[in-house]
């Protein structure tokens, strides 16, 4: 690269077109999103809160019964007091019974907040479930509308039928009481008729799956007596002591160092063969999703821009931004002096343009890019991306792109 | 850990030395001291002469205000009181222990009675605040906190006296004991009920003074700690909100609640100055001020003595408390 070309890197990264990162609200405005934020608030707690609600309100059916979770145009938003925060915009995917599922995006994009949403877990009253739904296929048989289920028959599927494991093993645990308890503690509240004792033998055999040396020591100890890596084989140890269906494992292995996350990756992969579950893995590792994943899902400012199979998404990505991200992961082979990234920022989400939201970083824009957003393209029955330049089953003509912006 | 407190009571100790040279050297120094209050009627009408005044003053030990002599005078005070002789109040006429130990136990009772009362409606007010977060409830508890901290007790009390008693007429204004009526002598329960009756409106005012502030701390606790991850590990499990909030939560917000709350223990024996002076309860803060007001230096040394040594030993609890509630945290 010529000492010209890097210095015009330089000022085309400095320079934003079309965002506009700083937003004024005037008194007025602000009362009025308040205004209007609590009444649609109200309105979304008053449905939730209700009881004794009869089953068939929340009864559905699978679209195929060989998934265990299927997300359906889900619409999860945050009512702010600068405006209403779009985290999940239209989300549309499959878990399959046993498969491994990854979810990849940049910080922000809606990852953690589709998971949460699955739980019924969105920090609530702000955020809610506004539009779409989430169908669980429970073990006995029958298929939830996770959205509309009451809060009280949620609390028997968390932890029990789908359980999660997070980010941050070291503030994940309740510091003041000890492993043994927080672990018997799951047991006791969802296996019918679990004695202390049993809950025990069961805590102890689960600590032993994951690999802990001494199960008896660590039982009884707190959770600032371990190691991060112990934590987290702890908290995969808790998340499986009611071999639930479904994983979530939120950014597992992202704080923790790099042989240790080997070691958790490779027990969660083991767990999920002892218990025939399925993995919902999110990340923004590619590393992790190459190593794991059967399926993989990109998303990027709350909404899905390509869905694949793993090698579909590694040999042949269609996204302009999942190309972006292949080529921004360091490789061994190549000698570049500098690692690849994707210019520019994600737009502010308050405000989100009508159009393509990948369009002021992409470098392969063309104008049609800056009028609507794309429409999904499906290239195989797994294979599909949101991109315009996909539309004839792969990329258009893009030499003449550039000039038109 | 026995390490660790044998280091907190020697520092202690150097405390309370510095403490009580402090103040012996500050109620030296006040302009007029106890003679000169008691003499100065008389010296203006002409019954006693300056040279009886300073007679006085060398028969208290007060004649002597130079550094030196201040120092001299200290160090007596300071060798009997080690060996627990606080001396002779001028005012009271009697030993400063007796007096306190007579007076203390009033003050407790009051002191006491509110800080169980600020503890049963405080905390339960505070979780629930933080609980319906910004909502009605939240908004109405937390300005009526506040406003509750912000009134000076004296104010407060007035307000209450006027209400109750002299608008109202329901609760006795003043004192402890109803003097208008004659018990027989061995009515030792309705002595009691009268005295209980007397103490209603003290109480509630320090009730009221204290609930907000340990209210609005439960409340920033408890809201720092349901936002965190293990709250939200909790909720994963499946565990319903009740148990998530008092059992998960709480148990978290305890650390700092018994923290402060143990620490404030030995302080009630303290005394409240200034709601006892307002009710004219004969309690130790009512004692110490009118024995502050006269420059009785016996008296004035030895309460604030017990007050610092109450303060250390606060301290110390709390230290201790800290370790207990909180698995993570070891004395050394």
């Amino acid at each position: 690269m010529g000492l010209l070309d890097k210095w015009k890197n330089i000022k085309e990264t400095e320079v934003e077109p079309g965002i506009d990162h700083t937003m004024y609200l005037t008194l007025k405005e602000e009362r009025r999103i308040s205004r209007e934020n609590s009444r649609i608030i109200k309105q979304f707690e008053r449905e939730k809160n209700r009881k004794n609600v009869p089953e068939e309100e929340y009864l559905t059916q699978m679209r195929d019964p060989n998934n265990v979770v299927e997300f359906d145009n889900l619409h999860t938003y945050f009512f702010t007091d600068v405006g209403t925060v779009k985290s999940v915009n239209g989300v549309t995917f499959d878990i399959p019974q046993g498969k491994v599922v990854g979810v990849v995006g940049e910080s922000g994009c809606g990852k953690s907040v589709t998971s949460l949403s699955l739980m019924q877990l969105v920090q609530a009253p702000q955020g809610q479930i506004v539009a779409g739904s989430i169908r669980y296929q429970s073990r006995d048989g029958k298929c939830y509308e996770i959205t509309k289920m009451p809060k009280d028959r949620m609390l028997k599927v968390r932890g029990k039928e789908i359980a999660m494991i997070f980010q941050e093993p070291m503030t994940s645990l309740n510091p003041v009481f000890k492993i043994g308890e927080q672990m018997d503690e799951v047991v006791l509240l969802h296996e019918e008729g679990a004695t202390p004792k049993a809950a025990r033998e069961r805590s102890l055999e689960m600590l032993n799956l994951v690999g802990i040396a001494d199960p008896q020591k660590v039982y009884n100890n707190y959770p600032h007596e371990l190691s991060g890596g112990m934590r987290q084989r702890v908290m995969i140890a808790m998340a499986l002591s009611c071999t639930p269906r479904l994983i979530i494992a939120d950014e597992p292995t992202t704080a923790l160092d790099v042989t240790i996350q080997a070691q958790i990756l490779e027990l969660l992969r083991d767990v999920k063969n002892k218990i025939n579950g399925s993995i919902m893995l999110i990340t923004h590792d590619l590393g992790v999703i190459a190593e794991m994943a059967d399926y993989v899902v990109v998303m990027y400012a709350g909404r899905i821009i390509e869905k694949g199979t793993v090698r579909e998404i590694f040999h042949n990505p269609k996204h302009p931004y999942t190309i972006g991200l292949m080529r921004s992961k360091p490789s061994g082979k190549t000698k570049d002096n500098r690692l690849y990234s994707i210019k520019g920022q994600v737009p502010n989400p308050i405000n989100m343009p009508n159009h393509c939201y990948f369009y002021n970083r992409c470098d392969r824009a063309i104008g049609i890019c800056a009028e609507e957003y794309p429409e999904m393209i499906q290239f195989t029955d797994t294979h599909s991306a949101a991109c315009h330049l996909c539309r004839n089953g792969g990329f258009m003509d893009t030499n003449s792109t550039k000039e038109q912006r | 850990m026995w390490n660790y407190l044998l280091k907190r009571v020697a520092l202690a100790l150097v405390i309370l030395f510095g403490v009580s040279a402090l103040i012996y050297l500050l109620s030296m120094l006040m302009p007029a001291d106890y003679i000169d209050n008691q003499t100065a009627a008389a010296v203006q009408m002409g019954a006693m002469t300056l040279e009886d005044v300073q007679r006085l003053k060398e028969l208290y030990g007060l004649a002597d205000k130079s550094l030196p002599g201040i120092a001299k005078s200290y160090l007596s005070w300071l060798t009997s009181a080690l060996s627990g002789d606080l001396g002779y109040s001028f005012l009271y006429g009697r030993p400063v222990s007796d007096v306190l130990s007579q007076y203390i136990w009033i003050s407790f009772m009051i002191a006491f009675i509110s800080y169980l009362l600020e503890i049963a409606i405080g905390i339960p007010m505070g979780i629930k605040a933080s609980v319906n977060q910004y909502s009605a409830y939240d908004y109405t508890v937390s300005v009526f906190a506040m406003m509750g901290t912000a009134l000076p007790s004296f104010f407060l009390s007035a307000l209450l006296m006027n209400v109750f008693a002299i608008r109202l007429g329901i609760l006795p204004l003043q004192g402890l004991t109803t003097a208008t009526k004659v018990f027989p002598p061995n009515a030792h329960f309705q002595i009691l009920l009268d005295k209980a009756w007397h103490l209603v409106l003290p109480i509630t005012v320090l009730t009221l003074l204290g609930v907000g502030g340990l209210m609005k701390f439960t409340r920033t606790n408890m809201l720092e700690v349901l936002n965190s991850d293990y709250i939200r590990t909790a909720r994963a499990k499946g565990l319903s909100e009740n148990v998530v909030t008092y059992k998960h939560a709480f148990r978290n917000t305890l650390i700092p609640l018994v923290t402060s709350l143990s620490g404030m223990l030995p302080g009630l024996f303290g005394g409240a100055m200034i709601t006892e002076t307002v009710f004219a309860i004969p309690g130790i803060g009512y004692m110490a001020l009118r024995a502050t007001q006269q420059g009785d230096i016996p008296f004035i040394m030895g309460y604030n003595m017990f007050l610092a040594i109450l303060t250390v030993l606060g301290m110390l609890i709390s230290d201790i408390m800290y370790m207990v509630v909180d698995p993570r945290v070891k004395l050394s």
